[in-house]
C-alpha cells in the first residue's frame, strides 16, 4: 500500500475531546497532506496538546472521526504508532539512562533488530549533534540537548509523520535555531511535520499551513502569509507614550487618530495603528500635533494575527 | 563504477505493531536488562544475603533451642528444615512487594518511563507484562541462589520437591506482584504504601506460618492466617521440599494463588489503562 503524493495523512472531522465535564477540543476539522508542514498555534489551554495526543493514538477520541494514515486510532493504535514519531510537550526520556541507551531501547520497542537499531542510533546522534554526548546520562544534559534527544528518539522508526508538541519551548535562541534547522532538514526529506507552538516566528519559519486554535476551536486557517493578509494589515505603526497615571488611559488619544488606520489598539504604554502604510500614518499623526515619545513602523506579523484572534487577556 | 558482486544494501526493517501481548512484552526485555545491569549491585544484599542471615539467625541459632519434633513441625525433623522453606516463600513476598510499589510509582508518576513506552507501538498490557516478567525473573534468581545455598545445610528431603519449589515461587510471586502492582498503578501518591507494608506484608511475614506452624495460633487467628496468600505459598513450598506432598491440599494452594494472580492481572490492566489512557 504505497502512499501517493498529496494523500491525506491526518484527517479529523468534528473531532472532540472531553475530560469529564470539561471539553478541551470542541469539534475541529483538520486535513494534513503528505509532505506538508502543518502547525497548531494557540494560547495556553487552547487544546493543542489534547489534539496532538489523539493524533498520536495515545488518547482516545471522545467524538468525531479521526484517521491517521488511513487508520482508525481506536482499533489500529499500535499500527499507527509504529509509523509515526512523537515528540511530546514534556520530555519523557529516561533520565537515568545514557543518551545512547535511550535511543537504543526505544528503537527496540518498534520491533527493529538490535544491529539495525545500533546503526540507526549512530546516525541519529550525528543528525542531532549529540555524538559527543552519547554516553552521558540524560540528567546531565542541558534543556536543548534533551529536546534534541527527544527529537532523535522520535525518528528512530523513520516515521512518515512527525508530531512535535512545542518543540522549542524553553530553549535559548541558539538551541531553537539548531532544532529549526534539523526540522527543516526533515521537511526536505519529505517527512510530514505537525507541530504546535506559541512562537509566531516558529510557525512562520516552519509551517506551510496552520490553524489558530482558541478554547478548543479552530478560529482561523491558512498559510502564515494569507493569515496576515486576512486578519491584519501590511504594516503596524507603534506610537509609544508614557504610561498614564492611575485610572487614565490613552483612549482619548486613540480617538484623535482613529480615522488614520484600519484599526487602532490601545495598550498601557502605546497605541498600535494597523495600516498599509506605516510611515505615512506616522507623518499624519505628527501633523495632528501628537508627540509620541517614540514611533516604530514594522511589518505585521503572525503575532498580530494571533493576538487579534485570541485576545490579549490571559486565559488561565 | 559499480561493484556488481557486492550484495544490495539490505532494506531497512519496517517498524511494526507487535503480533501478541507476549511479543510486545518481549520488546521491552532489553530495557529491563538495562535496568537490572544498572541496579543489581544495590539489590544484591537484600535479594541474596538478607534471607540467608535470617536462616542463620532463626534457623540455626534460634532453632538450636527448639526440639526437632516432626509431629509439631509439620513433618520437619529440625526447626531449620521447617523454617527454610518458610523463609523462601516469605522472601518471595517481600521482594515482589518492594518491586511493585516505589519502582512502579516512579514509572507511572515520577519518571514517567511508561509514557515513553506507550507512545511506541506498545500498549498498557505489554508494559505490565514486561514489568511483572522482570519482577519474576528476579524472584527466580533469588530463589535459585537461596535454594542452592540452603541445600548445603542438608535440610531438603525431596530433590523433586526442591525443583518444584522454584515454579511455586514464581506463582506465589505473581499472586503478590499482580494485585500490588494494580494497587500502585492507580495511586496518586505513595502514602498508602505504608499501609501495604505495615498492615499487609509485615503481619503476613510474621504470622502466616513462615516461622511457626499456624496451628499454634488461636482458632480464629489460625483461620485468618490460613486465608492469607503467604500461608498458601509457605505451606505449598514446605510440603514440596519436605517431601510431604498432599495432592489435594497442593491443588487448593495452586488454584488459590493462580486465582489471585489472575484477578490481580485483570485489575492491573484496568487501573493502569484508566490512569494512562485519558
Ligand atoms: N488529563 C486531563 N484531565 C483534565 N483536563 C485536562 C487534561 N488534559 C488537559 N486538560 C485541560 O484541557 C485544556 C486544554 O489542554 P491542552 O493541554 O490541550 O492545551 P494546550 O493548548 O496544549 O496548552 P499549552 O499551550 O499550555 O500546552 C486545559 O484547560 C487543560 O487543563
Ligand atoms: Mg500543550
Amino acid at each position: 500500500m504505497e502512499a501517493k503524493l498529496g494523500e491525506s495523512m491526518i484527517r479529523a472531522v468534528g473531532l472532540r475531546k472531553r475530560f469529564g465535564d470539561f471539553e478541551a477540543v470542541r469539534g475541529i476539522d483538520v486535513d494534513v497532506r503528505r509532505g506538508e508542514s502543518f502547525g497548531f498555534l494557540g494560547p495556553n489551554g487552547a487544546g493543542k496538546s489534547s489534539t496532538m495526543r489523539m493524533v498520536a493514538a495515545v488518547s482516545p477520541v471522545t467524538e468525531g472521526e479521526l484517521r491517521i494514515l488511513g487508520m482508525d486510532p481506536a482499533t489500529d493504535g499500535p499500527a499507527i504508532r509504529a509509523r509515526i514519531g512523537v515528540c511530546p510537550q514534556d520530555d519523557t526520556v529516561d533520565t537515568e539512562l545514557s543518551v545512547r541507551e535511550n535511543l537504543y531501547i526505544y528503537g527496540r520497542y518498534f520491533g527493529l533488530p538490535r544491529k539495525e537499531v545500533r546503526a540507526r542510533v549512530d546516525e541519529l546522534l550525528e543528525f542531532v549533534q549529540l555524538t559527543e554526548k552519547a554516553n552521558a546520562v540524560v540528567d546531565d544534559l542541558s534543556g536543548g540537548m534533551k529536546r534534541r534527544l527527544t527529537i532523535a528518539r522520535s525518528l528512530v522508526n523513520r516515521p512518515e509523520i512527525l508530531l512535535l508538541d512545542e518543540p522549542t519551548t524553553g530553549l535559548d535562541p541558539q538551541a531553537r535555531h539548531v532544532v529549526w534547522e534539523r526540522l527543516f532538514a526533515l521537511k526536505q526529506q519529505g517527512v510530514t511535520l505537525v507541530l504546535t507552538t506559541h512562537y509566531m516566528d516558529e510557525a512562520e519559519q516552519l509551517t506551510d499551513r496552520l490553524v489558530v486554535m482558541d478554547k478548543g476551536l479552530i478560529v482561523a486557517e491558512g498559510s502564515p502569509l494569507s493569515l496576515i493578509a486576512e486578519h491584519s494589515t501590511r504594516e503596524v505603526a507603534e506610537l509609544r507614550f508614557p504610561v498614564p497615571p492611575e485610572g487614565g488611559s490613552h483612549a482619548p488619544m486613540a480617538a484623535q487618530v482613529e480615522d488614520l488606520a484600519d484599526r487602532v489598539e490601545v495598550l498601557p504604554d502605546r497605541l498600535l495603528l494597523y495600516t498599509d502604510d506605516g510611515e505615512e500614518c506616522v507623518a499624519k499623526v505628527h501633523e495632528r500635533g501628537l508627540e509620541p515619545a517614540a514611533t516604530l513602523v514594522r511589518r505585521s506579523s503572525l503575532e498580530d494575527v494571533f493576538l487579534r484572534l485570541t485576545g490579549r487577556t490571559l486565559v488561565d | 563504477m559499480t561493484d556488481t558482486t557486492s550484495p544490495a544494501p539490505t532494506a531497512p526493517t519496517a517498524p511494526t505493531a507487535p503480533t501478541s501481548v507476549w511479543a510486545g512484552a518481549w520488546r521491552l526485555a532489553d530495557y529491563w536488562a538495562m535496568v537490572y545491569r544498572r541496579t543489581w549491585k544495590a539489590s544484591v544484599v537484600s535479594s541474596f544475603v538478607t534471607p540467608l542471615l535470617y536462616v542463620l539467625a532463626m534457623g540455626v541459632l534460634l532453632g538450636g533451642f527448639i526440639d526437632g519434633d516432626p509431629a509439631r513441625l509439620e513433618g520437619a525433623t529440625s526447626y531449620l528444615a521447617f523454617v527454610v522453606p518458610g523463609m523462601l516463600a516469605a522472601q518471595t513476598m517481600t521482594s515482589v512487594v518492594g518491586e511493585c510499589t516505589y519502582p512502579v510509582m516512579s514509572a507511572v508518576k515520577w519518571h514517567k518511563t511508561y509514557f515513553a513506552m506507550t507512545t511506541s507501538p506498545l500498549s498498557v498490557p505489554e508494559v505490565i507484562l514486561a514489568n511483572l516478567g522482570f519482577v519474576l525473573a528476579r524472584v527466580a534468581l533469588a530463589s535459585v541462589v537461596f535454594l542452592a545455598v540452603t541445600a548445603c545445610f542438608g535440610v531438603y528431603v525431596s530433590w523433586w520437591g526442591v525443583l518444584a519449589a522454584l515454579p511455586v515461587q514464581l506463582l506465589l510471586g505473581l499472586a503478590f506482584a499482580a494485585p500490588v502492582y494494580a494497587f500502585t498503578a492507580g495511586l496518586m501518591n505513595e502514602t498508602a504504601f505504608s499501609l501495604v507494608f505495615r498492615l499487609g506484608m509485615i503481619p503476613m511475614f510474621l504470622f502466616s506460618g513462615a516461622f511457626f506452624p499456624v496451628a499454634n495460633l488461636d482458632a480464629p487467628l489460625e483461620a485468618v492466617a490460613r486465608a492469607t496468600p503467604l500461608w498458601h505459598g509457605v505451606d505449598l513450598t514446605r510440603m514440596l521440599v519436605l517431601g510431604e506432598l498432599d495432592p489435594t491440599t497442593a491443588l487448593v494452594h495452586v488454584v488459590y494463588l493462580a486465582a489471585l494472580a489472575g484477578l490481580g492481572w485483570w485489575w492491573a490492566v484496568r487501573r493502569l489503562t484508566r490512569r494512562m489512557v485519558v
